[in-house]
């Protein structure tokens, strides 16, 4: 038998008079996935906001521990699905570095080419998704069109639409499609058309702006404190893009601006987003027709090892810094690997947004923060 | 004064949402720029591409014959324990004895289509198909054996 007055007491800690605690998630349409928020508010006021996670939790790094250097890369796909080829990039690139592999040109290219088209396709996903969060549900039929063509090239290329794995270390699987550069060039010609209804629906929008303007503000310093990077920290103006401090690839010998934006507010976060867009469109215009000839994978041993020690690279993925570190007992597994996953560290700074302002404003702050969840629990 | 900032304010709201329900209502009278597909009522014309990673095939040609050797590269560089090779001797008329499959039994219910299996393949036997319709009402139905019944190596192969 229970004891009724100390139940009576357990419920009285969860909160003070007049607050009340309501659970969002983990099946709720907003959160993208199985993200649980326990909101604890007072009226509509925010309180508290307190992330429960691992409803999706997969223990990827300790499968990575039991796969070997060629296998463990698939299986960062299923991490942050909308930039997966950027993750296997990033695991890819440590590899390449312990073992000193040299890659050739070409793969190197097509690499940056491919990273490029992925960050648009995930850009235009979130923004679809998040203009529907927001209540209109006509612009995620418009983003879907244009990210339907990049789907489409990825399925011509790695064979795959999201989960690509078209990466191993040393280079790529197999060589690009016959018809890669023509659909890319369609693209980059469709997209340039076609942006300025994105303005029209959704940016100059009154209402859009009304609802993202001045909510979910992040100070340059939270930003910093709280780990954020990507979107979320240069819409509060820290400049943190790893593909200008640290280039990797061909990202030193193109000319691209890095977005910064000083207001961080929902909005400011909405406008980075959209113009890193156009940003990867010139990337890629000035890559596309210089693809050097020749290999497209380097001369890799056919068991790789790398040797004893500690590794770690970043990358930069559509949702900030992916950071893969890597000990090795000079095995052909590894030792021990951790992934800094983007997302975690950006839904840390979604209490401090939020607290204060109403429950309404919640789904602009958390859909600008751009959250995946299998990213964030891994 | 407030007033004025009251109506410009209403003004361009309702100008902001006239210039986007343009944007609808252009979509909405053009018809034929719409690019959704109708998908199992287009299945006849439907084209996936070459690439597309659908399952794992073994091509047999004429004489029903294939190209593995048993050699097991495809099952030590798959992630998840796909593919598995039992293997058998043959005896040949001269009495010598030679490696050659058995079955490659291949699980597609555990296979994530990396494509591993296919660029570890030194001899090309196995290819990625891509059918991507895969639903069966029953599990074992899933675990399938690539090679058909009473298939050779091909000649020349080793």
């Amino acid at each position: 038998m229970y004891n009724q007055t100390e139940i009576i007491k357990d419920t009285s800690e969860l909160g003070a008079e007049g607050e009340l605690v309501i659970n969002m998630g983990p099946q709720h349409p907003a959160t993208h996935g199985v993200l649980h928020l326990v909101v604890t508010l007072n009226g509509e006021t925010i309180k508290k906001i307190e992330p429960h996670l691992g409803y999706i939790h997969r223990s990827i790094e300790k499968m990575c521990e039991s796969l070997t250097y060629r296998q463990f890369i698939y299986v960062t796909s299923r991490m942050d699905y909308l930039s997966s080829h950027i993750n296997n990039l990033g695991c890819a690139l440590l590899v390449e570095k312990g073992m000193q592999i040299e890659v050739p040109d070409r793969a190197k290219y097509i690499r940056v080419i491919l990273s490029e088209l992925t960050r648009i396709a995930s850009h235009e996903l979130w923004l679809g998704a998040m203009a529907m969060d927001l209540g209109a549900f006509t612009p995620f039929f418009y983003a879907f069109r244009e990210r339907e063509m990049i789907t489409d090239i990825m399925e011509d290329t790695c064979g795959a639409r999201l989960t690509m794995n078209y990466i191993v270390p040393g280079g790529l699987m197999y060589d690009i499609h016959p018809d890669f550069q023509k659909k890319v060039k369609a693209f980059i010609t469709q997209f340039k058309s076609k942006v300025t209804e994105y303005e029209d629906l959704v940016t100059n929008n009154v209402i859009f702006q009304s609802r993202t303007k001045g909510v979910g503000i992040l100070s340059a310093e939270d930003a910093i404190s709280y780990g954020c990077t990507g979107p979320v920290a240069r819409a509060s103006g820290v400049s943190c893009d790893i593909r200008k401090i640290y280039p990797y690839e061909v990202y030193d010998k193109v000319e691209f601006d890095e977005v910064i934006e000083t207001a961080g507010d929902s909005f400011a976060r909405y406008i980075v987003r959209v113009k890193e867009m156009n940003q990867s469109i010139r990337i890629i215009e000035q890559l596309i027709d210089n693809i050097p000839e020749g290999d497209f994978v380097g001369k890799t041993k056919n068991v790789l090892k790398l040797p004893k020690g500690e590794f770690y690279t970043r990358v930069e993925t559509a949702r900030g810094e992916f950071g893969v570190y890597v000990v090795s007992e000079g095995g052909t597994t590894p030792h021990r690997i951790k992934f800094r996953s983007p997302g975690f560290s950006n839904l840390s700074a979604l209490n401090h947004i939020s607290v204060g302002s109403k429950i309404g404003d919640l789904m602009a702050s958390m859909g600008t923060l751009d959250l995946v969840i299998p990213d964030i629990d891994r | 004064m407030f007033l004025k900032e009251y109506l410009s304010d209403v003004a361009k709201g309702v100008s902001s949402l006239l210039k986007g329900m343009r944007k609808t209502g252009y979509y909405f009278t053009h018809p034929k720029e719409i690019i959704t597909e109708q998908y199992p009522d287009n299945r006849a014309t439907l084209l996936m591409s070459e690439r597309f990673k659908g399952e794992v095939v073994m091509p047999h040609d004429a004489n029903n014959e294939h190209a593995c050797t048993g050699c097991t590269a495809c099952e030590l560089a798959c992630p998840n324990g796909t593919i598995k090779v039992v293997t058998k001797f043959e005896v040949s008329p001269e009495g010598k004895k030679k490696k050659a499959i058995d079955a490659l039994v291949y699980r597609l219910e555990l296979c994530t289509m990396c494509n591993l299996c296919i660029v570890a393949c030194p001899s090309d036997a196995i290819k990625m198909a891509p059918n991507f319709e895969h639903s069966v009402f029953d599990r074992t139905k899933l675990t399938k054996i690539l090679n058909k019944p009473g298939s050779k190596i091909r000649e020349g192969i080793e």
